[in-house]
């Protein structure tokens, strides 16, 4: 029976529909067969987390979404609409 | 004071509250590059830590103490942080030739959390072409207030911007700005030279404000960066809130966008 590795895709997006354009993007390779790094690529691999699944990818994760805490209500940091997709590769 | 033809403009000031830096290519004459660069592979010396005056730090013949004593430089100084900024601290940050991978998005120390800002310089003492690097930045990043490597697990935004330059190119940050240092695959070790200096005044109208009232304005406060998607309208209120620090004008807006808050609606109609 083949091995498998789990390959996972982040894709961060412009709000929290599944449709909507990718802002961000990253990739980590559980075969070792790839390093994915910072800056490595200028255009995300698919437009939106939807395209992603019909490529093949399975949606793991969803944003929690919590209101922001009173006062809060302007502060900025992390991206907000992260979804985590996986693929079983052969190894 | 330096001569006013250095300061920056209004529209400069307003490009670095949008964008959290500024970039000066090609800004810094060639003998001096190639000085600072021999000086940046054996050690560049200081005199005192942080919290020194900056005027204080470079000792005589320093060719980075130079490059920051130019007219044009001390302009963006005097621009940002005033006249006699701190030194906060330096880093002469380099890539060894074959570097594949580049180092994690960080933002550097956060942790005063007044509306006052830090910068930090980039300067670049040799030509840095995209397979030497050189230091990717994300514009527009600056107020996302995150600790140092939290923001590690990203990898690619849309409009990163890696700073590929030319010798003598001079990029200025806001503290907060979240970066990393890209791969360099060529035989030559890169080096950049990061400076952070802390104001001692108030950052208000420091900058050469013939330009104060110009209509470009409220288009650069309201630029869109992409990659923090539908929180464009929250970065604009945290810009807009800079700009009025900056300025000294509490009722300044791009829109109506903080002056709706100064409508009172609770206020109770005075019955006669």
């Amino acid at each position: 029976m083949a091995e498998l590795r789990q390959q996972l895709l982040v894709l961060h997006l412009h709000t929290p529909d599944l449709n909507s354009h990718v802002v961000a993007w990253a990739m980590y390779d559980g075969t070792g067969k790839k390093r994915y790094t910072t800056g490595d690529s200028d255009a995300p691999p698919y437009s939106s987390v939807v395209e992603a699944m019909q490529d093949g990818w399975r949606v793991i994760q969803f944003p929690q979404q919590f209101p922001a805490y009173p006062g809060m209500e302007y502060h900025t940091s992390y991206l907000r609409f992260e979804y985590v997709l996986e693929k079983m590769e052969e190894i | 004071m330096v001569d006013k033809q250095h300061l920056l403009t209004t529209e400069q000031m307003a490009s670095f509250v949008a964008d959290g830096y500024l970039r000066f290519d090609d800004f810094i004459p060639d003998e001096l590059n190639k000085a600072a660069h021999q000086e940046m592979a054996s050690g560049v010396p200081t005199r005192g830590g942080g919290g020194t005056a900056l005027n204080d730090v470079w000792g005589e013949g320093s060719a980075v103490g130079e490059v920051f004593n130019l007219p044009k430089v001390q302009g963006i100084i005097q621009s940002l942080v005033g006249e006699n900024p701190l030194y906060d601290h330096h880093a002469v940050h380099i890539v060894r030739p074959q570097s594949e991978h580049g180092q994690i998005w960080h933002a550097d120390a956060i942790i005063d959390l007044r509306m006052h800002f830090d910068i930090q310089f980039f300067y670049f003492s040799h030509d840095t072409p995209r397979e030497m690097g050189g230091t990717m930045i994300l514009p527009g990043s600056h107020f996302r207030r995150v600790c140092e490597t939290d923001v590690a697990r990203y990898q690619n935004f849309l409009s990163q911007h890696p700073i590929v330059c030319n010798a003598g190119t001079l990029v200025v940050v806001h503290h907060g700005m979240w970066h990393c240092a890209q791969p360099n695959l060529t035989e030559d070790t890169r080096y950049m030279f990061k400076l952070r200096l802390n104001p001692t005044v108030r950052q208000l109208k420091l900058w050469n404000t013939d330009d104060i009232d110009t209509a470009g304005i409220r288009g650069i406060l309201s630029r869109n960066h992409r990659w923090y998607g539908n929180d464009v309208r929250l970065e604009i209120v945290n810009r807009i809130k800079l700009w009025r620090f900056l300025i000294g004008d509490e009722s300044y807006d791009v829109g109506y966008w903080l002056s709706r808050l100064e409508n009172m609606p609770e206020n109770v109609k005075n019955v006669a």
